[in-house]
């Protein structure tokens, strides 16, 4: 994503990232990428391009049923219909099919907007404001900061993972163990977090998909209409049976995801024009509570606007930097960062995922924290040379 | 103060004293800004209207990237056509201005904060929360005092 010709220069840290003499006998290193220390409960594939949440949920229930249904229709209804009714059936069912698809895919592996946790100095900044803000009783001091945003007053919360004040909008998923800007909710029919960044490829993939299922309960319909009036003399018993099978998946299948998916698309065209996430929703957050008229500090106060700036504004940048290259001693203050902070069993899932049948790109656990160990001590052991010299 | 005249110096002969950070501004909503409010432990190091400057330059600079207009509508409506593919091809506006970014942040440090013994981080290197100011000290002249803050940082966790 980004080339950042700037390295920060900070005279204490090696300036090599493989260098054999003071690593031991092993040779050079292979080059590490910062999606493989990541401490979130995600997974990578392809070099940290593709990334999911931790369970795949039912996705691949959600593409199962798309392709099935697809196929079904494509095969069966598709040539009655271009015989009977119009060639644009099955283009119109393509592109629709296509949109799905390609949508769906993109909601999936994408970064939803995830904040990176706050490095260690930053935290400790952080504590010491807090601490001086004067609290001198046995409780621990409210992690909470409130800040104006256009003459609303809003409230922060502190992370304890992330160890950060939360940005406005904010919120940490529980399943993926991230904080994710403009938190909408963690979607298990996608298998990913719907944040700030992959909104809009979750909206037009529920609109699509409404579409999509709409027409084909359209198309069997017709075909179940027309077959039945043209061929009521002439039905013959294994057909007919089989006709009827396949007709009924199709109309059950796609009378429920119209009703529930064009809902599902008509509750977010609402938060769309309000520029409301599904977690304020639920939450009340701006339905003025005790009295207040608390109206969304965020909202355009006009539904185009809205759905511009939700829908239409410049696709903001992936904060996490998966395929950035990982400098030496950052590798070790993460192991040692994530063997003080986090439990033990944690330290299973901060890599890429624990099971062996997980496709490509994974190493065992085991050999890369004897990797990171031998670094970091190669490391301390120049910087102390260097420092003494 | 020290004084040092370009990156390589500090490089040798500078120790890290300590860090601040500029938080972000959300006066106006979830933007990118940082507050222009000059910090203290600045003071002695570097003027503030150059600080300032840095810092409301750098604010534009989101702001172009961020900017909703006839363009970005434009690019939207475009992107949806195509099932958002060409984001997969083409660079966005957002990533052109981070470069730009980038570069400014570079020229700055090697003109005014490297020859004061300052350095700026790119704000995306730390997830756009914070700009962050590693303050140096010459390595001769450090002591024990200054030299020990980044380790008491880091040991008071």
């Amino acid at each position: 994503m980004k080339n950042c010709d700037y390295q920060q220069i900070d005279p204490k840290v090696v300036p090599t990232y493989a260098s054999p003499s003071h690593i031991g006998t092993r040779g050079p290193r292979r080059v590490r990428r910062k999606w493989e220390v990541f401490p979130g409960k995600n997974r990578f594939y392809c070099g940290g391009r593709i990334m999911m949440a931790q369970q795949s949920g039912v996705l691949p229930l959600t593409l199962g049923l798309i392709l099935v249904t697809t196929g079904l229709f494509f095969i069966f209804d598709c040539p009655f219909l271009v015989k009977h009714l119009s060639s644009c059936v099955p283009v119109i069912g393509a592109v629709l099919f296509v949109f799905v698809f390609i949508t769906l895919l993109q909601t999936s592996f994408s970064d939803p907007g995830i904040l990176p946790r706050a490095t260690l100095e930053e935290a400790a900044n952080v504590e010491r404001q807090i601490d001086s803000s004067g609290n001198s009783s046995y409780r621990p001091p409210p992690r909470t900061k409130e800040v104006l945003i256009n003459q609303q007053m809003v409230k922060l919360k502190y992370c304890f993972t992330c160890k950060m004040f939360r940005p406005p909008r904010t919120s940490h998923c529980s399943l993926c163990d991230n904080c994710v800007e403009r938190f909408d909710h963690h979607c298990p029919w996608v298998g990913n977090c719907v944040g700030k960044r992959n909104y809009r490829f979750f909206y037009t993939f529920i609109v699509s998909l409404s579409f999509l299922t709409s027409f084909i309960f359209g198309c069997v319909s017709t075909h179940l209409a027309m077959s039945t009036t043209q061929q009521k003399h002439s039905f013959s018993y294994p057909h007919a049976s089989f006709l009827w099978f396949r007709v009924m998946f199709e109309l059950v299948i796609c009378f429920f995801s119209v009703w529930s998916i064009l809902g599902l698309s008509g509750f977010h065209t609402y938060l769309v024009a309000s520029n409301m996430t599904t977690n304020e929703d639920i939450k009340g957050s701006w339905s003025g509570k005790s009295g207040d008229v608390a109206t969304n500090p965020f909202s355009h106060r006009n539904v185009f606007v809205n759905c511009c700036s939700v829908l239409c504004a410049p696709l903001p940048p992936s904060l996490i930097d998966r395929r950035g290259i990982l400098p030496v001693e950052e590798e070790s203050a993460q192991m040692c960062h994530a063997d003080i902070q986090l439990p033990a069993n944690k330290n299973q899932r901060n890599m890429v995922g624990a099971p062996a049948h997980h496709p490509l790109c994974l190493k065992p656990h085991s050999k890369l924290k004897a990797e990171l160990a031998a670094a970091a001590s190669a490391c301390l052991s120049v910087v102390k040379v260097w420092l003494s010299g | 103060m020290s004084e040092f005249h370009n990156l390589q110096e500090l490089r040798r002969s500078a120790s890290l004293a300590n860090k601040v950070f500029i938080q972000r501004d959300y006066s106006e909503g979830t933007a990118c800004r940082f507050q222009t409010k000059f910090p203290s432990e600045l003071e002695s190091r570097i003027e503030r209207t150059l600080f300032e400057d840095t810092v409301k330059t750098l604010n534009t600079f989101y702001a172009e990237a961020e900017k909703i207009g006839g363009q970005s509508y434009l690019e939207g409506c475009l992107a949806c056509a195509t099932a958002y593919l060409i984001f997969l091809c083409m660079e966005t506006r957002y990533e052109k201005v981070l470069k730009k970014i980038a570069k400014y942040i570079q020229e700055q440090n090697e003109k005014i904060y490297a020859p004061r013994g300052l350095l700026i981080t790119d704000p995306i290197e730390r997830g756009m929360r914070v700009i962050e100011v590693s303050i140096y000290e010459d390595r001769g002249s450090s002591g024990s005092s200054s030299g020990s803050s980044s380790v008491s940082v880091s040991t008071a966790r």
